[in-house]
């Protein structure tokens, strides 16, 4: 789960991490109240929207003039911010976060993530703020540095110290990065992160630091934990479909082809668009029903992929393990009939009770087709929406 | 021969009076697994379907004599669990619970340093050692004794390539399940390493999937230390990047676990990658004759 920057920024700051002032609005005429409530200008107005690379888009404006803080404000709520991680659609800007400038002398990187090779939170930072991460690793990966954190330590001093110095920083910059290094790693554990990246982390020209931007990510399995971050989650920004389906404990995702996909198991769902796409098709989702699927599973994730309008035909692709192929089919033909179903489905049954399972897709009077392993059901089912 | 478990191996299920723990220790148990008892907190000392309750591990390892354990519980508790079995002595302890969050696995992981207990999971179906032992949730009969070890981060994959063996005739040594969260008790690499010292296991179908390096990791190795064929086959060429498929582990983030970069490692370190997910055992013939 991710949030918005204004909601990374106050928790943060709950931590005693330095962000710049500012409050979050979602009308013009509160972006020129906020203005005049931070003081002398200039002030920055920032679009909320889930995605990277704002900047570059139109999405963050330094405004000198309070007045003018209004009509940018207006202009870009509402608007339709395309940057390269929203996609060629974009998303429309509902709400902005108005601050309050600085003066930047530095920009540095810092971020928390977990390293899967050592199973421990990493302090990362580099030298190079305000750029992509990615290309500074790509091309200059000596000026990112690391420090692995011990979970029964937590970040030690020193840790920070390392960090400081290897950014640069000297005099009081140090002790006050250290600090600021603590609160992000608090922050982390507090909240269950799966990141935690302030990029720019900017020197001023005062010689504070100060958390320029912010963007956080949850681990969706200590969601249950993290009451007051599951509150914090924008519907909005997510895909309808996968809103709809996480509320059936379904594991989807869209994509963009015109093949359905319904799967059980997450490593068998992904192998299943991978074989659709060997064959020369393209799926349309990632769907995993999980091991207890049941007929009503079953027939939301029907609904769920014919509400997909691109979607020209379903794969079924199942191996029933301790879920037995003759429920799997019973619970298909159901489902194919509420639906109503107007589309090509192939099915490929394998596993336990499978002839069983396959007697009643037969006996259903239901046009479906069946198919002898994976690879026949893949080829089928690309003929079928290419004919 | 086999890794980690075989018929002498004793089983307690932690979670055992739940409904999921107690249908797994059933079909274990006649599966022919030496399914000693279970452990639920607050309930030792009764009984349930034959087998025995414990309050705690301790007490029954003391009682049974158990050297594994399988973990059911929910999980909140799931991380506790699996320290308590380490704490116990437990040599292999498999832990299928899924949705355990990311910090307490890190806790649970600097608990096991230097500890002598093999942690599978979580989140993964287990692992079967075929007519010997079968600890998890993978349909028994699918499986059939033979020389090929099968390592997998997905459970439904696992039995795809199982069940492609099977069918060729060709049975499995051990079928591990590792799991889908990024942060696991055992790697690629590990269960390779024990495959290539296993002198029943001939040759080893390895499966993985977008997310992290770990199959990098086990093809370097597979490079350098291995003399048994190895075959792969990655799920995910067709995953968007940034969005988790399913699996915790299974996202591209930074740009870095991409299937591609994943299969070009494998395929320098002489590993034979299946193009498709139905050739897996195929691609495994190409390099090895039974």
């Amino acid at each position: 789960m991710n949030i918005h920057e204004y909601q990374a920024k106050e928790i943060l700051r709950a931590h005693g991490v330095p962000v710049p002032e500012g409050y979050m609005c979602t009308s013009s005429a509160c972006s020129r109240e906020t203005a005049r409530r931070l003081g002398d200008g200039p002030w920055v107005v920032k679009a909320q929207i889930h995605a990277g690379g704002r900047g570059k888009g139109g999405g963050v404006k330094l405004v000198r003039v309070a007045d003018e803080v209004r009509d940018v404000a207006r202009d870009m709520l509402g608007m339709t911010l395309v940057t390269h991680q929203t996609g060629p659609e974009g998303k429309v800007v509902k709400r902005v976060l108005v601050e309050k400038g600085c003066n930047i002398a530095r920009e540095l990187y810092v971020s928390l993530l977990v390293d899967r090779k050592t199973s421990k939170v990493t302090l990362m930072a580099s030298t190079e703020g305000g750029m992509d991460i990615e290309e500074v690793a790509a091309k200059t990966p000596e000026k990112i540095f690391f420090e692995q954190i011990d979970p029964l330590i937590g970040l030690a001093p020193f840790q920070g110290r390392n960090v400081a110095f290897s950014l640069g920083l000297g005099g009081k910059l140090v002790n006050k990065a250290v600090k600021l290094f603590e609160g992000l790693y608090q922050t982390f554990i507090d909240c269950d992160c799966s990141l935690v990246e302030v990029n720019p982390l900017v020197v001023t020209a005062e010689g504070d630091l100060l958390a320029l931007d912010a963007k956080m990510g949850f681990d969706d399995n200590a969601l249950y934990r993290q009451r007051a971050v599951s509150d914090m989650r924008d519907y909005d920004e997510e895909d309808p479909h996968e809103v709809e389906a996480s509320q059936h404990d379904l594991s989807y995702i869209s994509l963009d082809g015109n093949i359905g996909c319904m799967v059980n198991g997450a490593g068998l769902a992904m192998a299943t668009m991978d074989i659709i796409k060997h064959y020369g098709g393209n799926p349309a989702n990632f769907l995993d029903v999980g091991g207890g699927a049941t007929i009503e599973r079953v027939t939301e994730a029907f609904k769920l992929i014919l509400s997909d309008d691109k979607v020209k035909g379903i794969f079924v692709n199942i191996f029933g393990g301790i879920m037995k192929c003759d429920i799997i089919a019973t619970g298909i033909v159901e489902a194919a009939k509420q639906v109503s179903l107007q589309v090509p489905l192939i099915v490929r049954l394998e596993g336990t009770n499978v002839a069983k399972g396959k007697e009643i897709l037969a006996a259903s009077g239901l046009d479906i087709t069946v198919a002898d392993g994976m690879a026949d059901g893949a080829g089928k089912i690309v003929k079928a929406v290419s004919a | 021969m086999s890794i980690l478990v075989n018929k002498e191996t004793r089983v307690i299920t932690q979670g055992i009076t739940g409904s999921t723990g107690l249908f797994h220790a059933k079909a274990a148990r006649e599966y022919g697994t030496l399914m000693v008892g279970g452990v639920t907190p607050g309930k030792g000392g009764t009984e349930i379907e034959g087998f025995p309750v414990f309050d705690t591990v301790r007490d029954a390892v003391r009682q049974t004599g158990a050297n594994a354990s399988v973990i059911f519980v929910p999980p909140p508790f799931a991380a506790d669990a699996i320290m308590e079995a380490v704490d116990a002595g437990i040599e292999v302890v498999c832990c299928i619970t899924e949705g355990v969050p990311v910090l307490d696995m890190i806790k649970v992981k600097q608990f096991m340093e230097g500890k002598k207990t093999r942690l599978i999971g979580p989140n993964c179906p287990g692992i079967i050692t075929p007519g010997e032992c079968k600890i998890g949730i993978m349909p028994g009969y699918i499986h059939k004794a033979g020389p090929v070890g099968v390592v997998s981060r997905s459970g439904t994959l696992t039995y795809e390539a199982v069940w492609q063996l099977t069918c060729m005739g060709i049975g499995q040594t051990t079928c591990i399940g590792i799991g889908g969260d990024p942060v696991n008790g055992t790697s690629h690499l590990d269960v390779l390493r024990m495959f290539q010292e296993d002198p029943k296991t001939e040759a080893v179908i390895m499966i993985g999937e977008i997310g992290g390096t770990a199959e990098e990791e086990a093809a370097y190795f597979a490079k350098a230390h291995m003399t048994k064929p190895v075959a792969a086959f990655i799920a995910g060429i067709t995953a968007p990047k940034g969005k988790r498929m399913g699996h915790a582990g299974a996202i591209i983030s930074g740009g870095k676990g991409t299937a591609a970069e994943k299969i070009s490692v494998l395929e320098e370190c002489g590993v034979a990658v299946a193009a498709s997910p139905a050739d897996m055992a195929a691609a495994l013939m190409r390099i090895y004759k039974p």
